[in-house]
């Protein structure tokens, strides 16, 4: 199976007032080509980071980075900004969290979703329009042609990430960042906007990395998990098999957490206690030990590795669930 | 669905709060006027936690808002404890509300980021004079115990310096602090993650407990509902769809637009996809609701009927009250 994408040892640092701040530690992921890739953790986990640095954004004078980005065969981290911006559009496109910002509030729909368009495919401004239209029929937006010439603050949430959608997908990207893009909108509009976002990636043969911190989102729309603690990945493996079968003991208690409709009515929900460690300090153990229910002195002396299930399954835990302790 | 009728109100002494045929209409520009709730009923019983979920724009928060009187409502009681909020004078309204208490969707925003969370918990207070100085720092210490944050740690700081989750315990310490009655939380958890979402639920829970609270609850995630509430609302369009106690509701939804909603939850286990058809479309424009029954537009079970009829809330199972002409059965 070939990667589209490919991030090998990427570690993200950012110098900061209180020492140096790691936000992403030693992440290796592969996204193969036509697949869906769920990124899943909390509030600060390090998941944006690691996308914005997958595309080859984050080239500030503070930002500490190593590690390798090969995206279509061509290395990101050896290129300059330039040349990566080039990539941008037709290679890979982002949506989102929040889709009332992230449109230029005074620039009305038309010209926003053509300007990819006429930049990097060349149309003149007529068939780029024409196209625009085309584009936001795509994403089920009705009465496109009149939408338009309408500005951001006309629309409602849902319709405005429809408009980001239509902008990330008129170059036909060959792999879409999808940062959280419905952790904003209600739960309806939430089902829409999956739902297109999967009959998209089918008849654009577009591959995806869908980041959320809702594990309800990653079931039904993504062939692989990553799941990813204090910057790094601490599980990975086909959505199937993750569900079925889990190792790392954070991943079951995000999923435990979850209020479901099938909870009984008045009954105590699980939860995490505690929250994230400080970034600026890691720590040596386990990142997760103080609020593992599984942990032991080891976990919290020691830091354990990736390790890998002949079926590909990786968790990076010392007594993983389902292994004789 | 989306009807009216008051099939669903209990009519006992035991309400702590009755709203009868509440409206709310916001003028916008000439001629145009936004119905945001349209004759609406209901009442809460003492110790109860009432949910009302809908999705954004259905009326449920201008619904809390117009319960505390911000801004009153057009027509239509709100009978608190025994008197009606929408005639009281301003004064002994003030005084009111210290027993009625919102929690607001976005805790960072919700809390002044210049003042320390002392001052935050002491401004109620001390507005209403609760006791001498030390009195009151007992008081405040003894909240921020309650909802699970050490003083010693939080007393000096300012809201920007907390996370999300810890924003929202001192909101709600804050809003415990003139021990009020009534408690009305408008999406409380919705800006949270996952993860915290489940321990602020579980506060507010056991807040609930400790301190004999009523509790209406307002959210568009059926999922989160399902925890908290001893009776749900389902809200289209500024009006009442279904009422029901939270089992039968998510057993057997009788409303069309419950189902829906039900339906979009997503499900944590990739072998267990709905293939249910999706509600499209978004709600139509409060300011020319539909004809008849107002989900209409939108439902696949609509008939004729629906638009000229607006259909009335009827029992359709003990306790389960819904406004359609062709309910599932």
């Amino acid at each position: 199976m070939s990667s589209l994408l490919s991030v090998k040892g990427m570690n993200i640092n950012f110098d900061t007032s209180r020492g140096l701040l790691e936000a992403v530690r030693n992440v290796d992921l592969e996204i193969p080509a036509g697949m869906s890739v769920g990124v899943v953790g909390e509030s600060g986990s390090g998941k944006t980071v690691m996308c914005r640095a997958a595309m080859g954004l984050l080239q500030g004078s503070n930002v500490k980075r190593s590690g390798k980005v090969v995206f279509d065969g061509r290395e990101l981290t050896a290129m300059s900004k330039s040349e990566v911006r080039e990539q941008f559009g037709s290679g890979m496109a982002m949506i989102f969290q929040d889709p009332m910002t992230a449109l230029n509030p005074v620039r009305r729909i038309g010209s926003q979703v053509s300007e990819g368009l006429r930049v990097r495919l060349g149309m003149s401004k007529k068939d780029a329009l024409a196209r625009s239209k085309e584009l936001l029929e795509l994403v089920r937006i009705p009465n496109a042609a009149a939408v338009l010439k309408l500005f951001p603050f006309q629309l409602s949430g849902g319709m405005r990430q429809r408009v980001m959608i239509a902008i990330a997908i008129s170059c036909s990207p060959k792999l879409l960042f999808a940062d959280e893009p419905t952790t904003a909108l209600d739960v309806t509009v939430q089902a829409q906007i999956l739902q297109l976002l999967r009959e998209l990636r089918e008849d654009l043969k577009m591959s995806m990395v869908l980041v959320t911190h809702d594990l309800g989102v990653v079931a039904g729309n993504t062939d692989y998990v990553a799941v990813m603690y204090a910057g790094e990945v601490v599980e990975f493996a086909e959505t199937k098999k993750l569900f079925a079968d889990m190792r790392m003991p954070y991943t079951e208690a995000l999923l435990e957490s979850i209020p479901t409709i099938d909870q009984k009515s008045g009954a105590r929900l699980a939860v995490i206690a505690g929250r994230l460690p400080d970034p600026t300090d890691r720590g040596a153990g386990c990142s997760f030990a103080p609020r593992c229910k599984y942990a032991q002195d080891k976990c919290r002396n020691e830091h354990p590795e990736l390790k890998q299930d002949p079926d590909g399954h990786l968790y990076r835990c010392w007594f993983p669930i389902g292994e004789a302790k | 669905m989306a009807g009216s009728g008051t099939a669903h109100m209990r009519n006992t002494v035991d309400a702590v709060l009755t709203v009868r045929d509440l409206t709310v209409e916001f003028r916008t520009g000439r001629d145009k006027v936004v119905r945001a709730v349209s004759g609406l009923s209901f009442d809460v019983i003492k110790g109860e936690t009432l949910a009302i979920v809908g999705e954004s724009g259905c009326g449920k928060t201008t619904l809390a808002r117009a319960v505390l009187q911000l801004p009153p409502p057009n027509s239509g009681e709100v009978v608190f404890d025994g008197t009606d909020l929408t005639t009281l004078p301003k004064e002994n309204l003030r005084s009111a509300r210290t027993s009625m208490q919102m929690i607001f969707q976005d805790p960072i925003s919700s809390l002044d980021p210049r003042m320390t969370v002392q001052q935050l918990i002491d401004e109620p207070l001390e507005i209403w004079g609760r006791g001498d100085r030390a009195e009151r720092a007992e008081r405040i210490n003894n909240l921020l115990n309650n909802v699970g944050l050490d003083p010693e740690l939080v007393l000096n700081r300012r809201s920007y310096e907390f996370s999300g989750g810890q924003c929202q315990r001192i909101s709600i310490a804050r809003a415990l602090a003139l021990d009020p009655r009534m408690l009305i939380c408008d999406e409380p958890v919705s800006a949270l993650d996952v993860s915290i979402q489940a321990q602020i639920l579980n506060l507010l829970q056991d807040m609930k407990d400790r301190f004999g609270l009523t509790m209406i609850f307002i959210s568009h995630d059926l999922a989160v509902v399902k925890a908290v509430s001893n009776r749900v609302i389902v809200m289209y369009l500024g009006k009442i769809c279904e009422v029901a106690p939270p089992e039968t509701l998510y057993a057997k939804p009788a409303h069309h637009y419950t189902k829906a909603l039900l339906d979009s939850v997503p499900v944590a286990d990739p072998t267990r996809q709905r293939k249910a058809t999706l509600l499209q479309g978004e709600p139509p424009s409060p300011m020319n609701p539909p004809t008849g029954c107002r989900f209409r537009t939108r439902c696949n079970a609509a008939s004729a009927m629906c638009a000229e009829q607006e259909p009335q809330l009827r029992e359709v199972a003990p306790g389960q009250f819904v406004a359609c002409h062709h309910p599932i059965s």
